[in-house]
């Protein structure tokens, strides 16, 4: 306990527990809508494009942030536009710029002269080295997408479900897509941060599908996901640091398991009921 | 208002998709309280007619005019086009049919209480608001998104094939409810069984790669031999078809 209480004393440690507060509230939004549309496979290329950002970032010598972010944005915009016009093999498209994304990464990186960025923290995460400034831009980032699922609650989820129908109702249905084409870019690669490249559809998947136990409604999915998320996500960063084993892989552990022990619970009660 | 005057009039439109036309010179005009059945084979191009009048799909050549202004268009899509595992409740889903084309952003925070309920009432889904519609039969689903086609009032409304999954009863009530929303508004009904709906129709359209229309709903297997019209007019008995005439 008292071991507990001096953690939490750490600015470090503070930053890890915001950062994953943050995350976890992103996280619970986006996938969401993620899961809903059945596009994690797109979120996965957005996810391994913004590598070539990165290594592009290092190379010019700036904030590797700057450039996963401009990367992430291009390739969401670019998968909802060939969607859009439905003339290529949408997959197809996203396993190339998917592949084409971390090639130029790593061409990047290996060009870079002297001093070669940890590969380990984008592709593994590394929560504990999270500083003032990322909190800013999480804390920025989780605002305006709180504010867009509120005012534009409705609009999203119409459009998410049935595009075409939306479009005969008038709403401006490329205008929502490529808004939320946007913030998918941003809360993966700010997601990137805690959980790394290879992790992180894990906290814009799991939470959810722990949620989708208990009901079918958009919003309380939202709000599910944010409660599992939340709760799995600071379990995680506890075990890791106790265990000390990496923060991102501990979080998955966690939140699956806790996936499935909702699930034999819910199996349980129902076979107890009838 | 000037009954005179159609309500939506698609003039000469060829339209189809990334080039290739599947409607070449296509005219039909829509007055109020027009009843039009609108037949033909699968791939004929009844769903593209009905999202060219919808604005969906722009013509290559052509054009769709709305001579008495804008109209308030209500859409029933064919139901394998609906994403069923999707996590939306009925009632969100009718209420998706609300806001208008003029000003979406109205219908951001519109209060719309007690307005799924009533519709859901009046189709014999009392109750069912908050389910899921993963969780409805097929023919309840449909109910939902005719729900949605007119939860709204619009003064035209395209219904493709409503009838699939709905089972002899409902499709009986989903006739006489069509005949009295015909009272106030148009309706374009997209159905493979023209024995069944020839009876509620006032004309019919057959749409195979055009559209020929035919200002009366009696067909013969003549009419639909010139039309080019390749539709069984073989139903399955009980319900009326008075207005078919079975050559040998
Ligand atoms: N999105 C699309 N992209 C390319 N071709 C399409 C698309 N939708 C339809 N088509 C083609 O256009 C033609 C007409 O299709 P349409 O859906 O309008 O037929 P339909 O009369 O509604 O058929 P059904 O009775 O099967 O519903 C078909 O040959 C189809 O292959
Ligand atoms: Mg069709």
């Amino acid at each position: 306990m008292e071991n507990l209480l001096e953690l939490f004393a750490h600015r470090f440690f503070q930053n890890a527990v915001w950062t994953i507060l943050l995350t976890s509230l992103l996280s619970a939004m986006i996938g969401t809508y993620i899961v809903s549309r059945k596009i994690v496979f797109i979120s996965g290329g957005i996810t391994h494009a913004s590598f070539g950002g990165i290594g592009l970032a290092y190379f010019l010598g700036i904030n590797p942030f700057l450039g996963a972010v401009v990367f992430a944005i291009t390739t969401a915009l670019g998968i909802e536009w060939i969607s859009s016009k439905g003339k290529i093999r949408e997959d197809s498209a996203i396993a190339i710029l998917w592949s084409l994304g971390m090639a130029l990464g790593i061409i990047f990186v290996f060009l870079t002269p002297g001093y070669t960025p940890n590969l380990m923290s984008f592709l593994f995460g590394s929560i504990l080295s999270v500083d003032r400034f990322d909190l800013w831009i999480l804390i920025a980032v989780v605002l305006l997408t709180a504010l867009l699922f509120i005012l534009l609650y409705r609009p999203i989820v119409y459009t998410a479900f049935d595009p075409e129908f939306s479009k005969t109702r008038g709403l401006p249905v490329s205008l929502i897509r490529n808004i939320m084409a946007i913030l998918m870019a941003l809360a993966i690669v700010l997601s990137i941060r805690v959980m790394g490249i290879i992790l992180v559809l894990s906290l814009f998947t799991i939470p959810q599908n722990t949620a989708l136990l208990f009901t079918n409604d958009f919003k309380r999915i939202v709000a599910g996901s944010i409660l599992w998320s939340i709760t799995g996500s600071l379990t995680g960063l506890l075990v890791a640091y106790f265990l000390n084993i990496p923060g991102g892989a501990a979080i998955i552990f966690v939140l699956t398991i806790q996936f499935f022990l909702v699930k034999v619970f819910l199996l349980l009660r129902s076979s107890k009921n009838r | 208002m000037d009954s005179k005057q159609p309500l939506a009039s698609i003039k000469n439109v060829s339209v189809g998709y990334g080039g290739t036309p599947v409607l070449t010179d296509v005219n039909l005009d829509i007055y109020p309280l027009d009843f039009i059945g609108v037949i033909g084979p699968n791939g004929g191009g009844k769903t593209t007619l009905s999202k060219v009048l919808l604005g969906i799909l722009k013509p290559y050549r052509g054009r769709v005019l709305f001579p008495s202004g804008r109209i308030n268009i209500g859409y029933l899509p064919q139901i394998s086009r609906i994403d069923r595992s999707f996590p939306i409740t009925v009632k969100e889903v009718i209420l998706s049919g609300v806001s208008s084309r003029r000003n979406w952003w109205k219908s951001l925070f519109t209060k719309t209480e007690g307005i799924a309920e009533k519709l859901l009432d009046e189709l014999g889904l009392e109750g069912y608001e908050d389910r899921a519609i993963g969780q409805l039969s097929g023919g309840q689903l449909q109910r939902v998104l005719l729900a949605r086609a007119i939860v709204n009032n619009p003064q035209l409304l395209i219904l493709d094939e409503p009838n699939t999954f709905v089972d002899r009863n409902f499709e009986a009530e989903l006739y006489k409810i069509l005949e009295r929303l015909n009272k106030r508004m148009s309706i374009v009904l997209i159905s493979h069984d023209i024995g069944t709906i020839s009876s509620i129709v006032k004309t019919i359209a057959c749409v195979n790669g055009t559209l020929h229309y035919h200002p009366s709903n009696e067909l013969t297997e003549e009419v639909l031999h010139i039309y080019n019209c390749p539709i069984d007019l073989i139903t399955h008995g009980e319900l009326p078809h008075r207005v078919l005439k079975q050559h040998s």
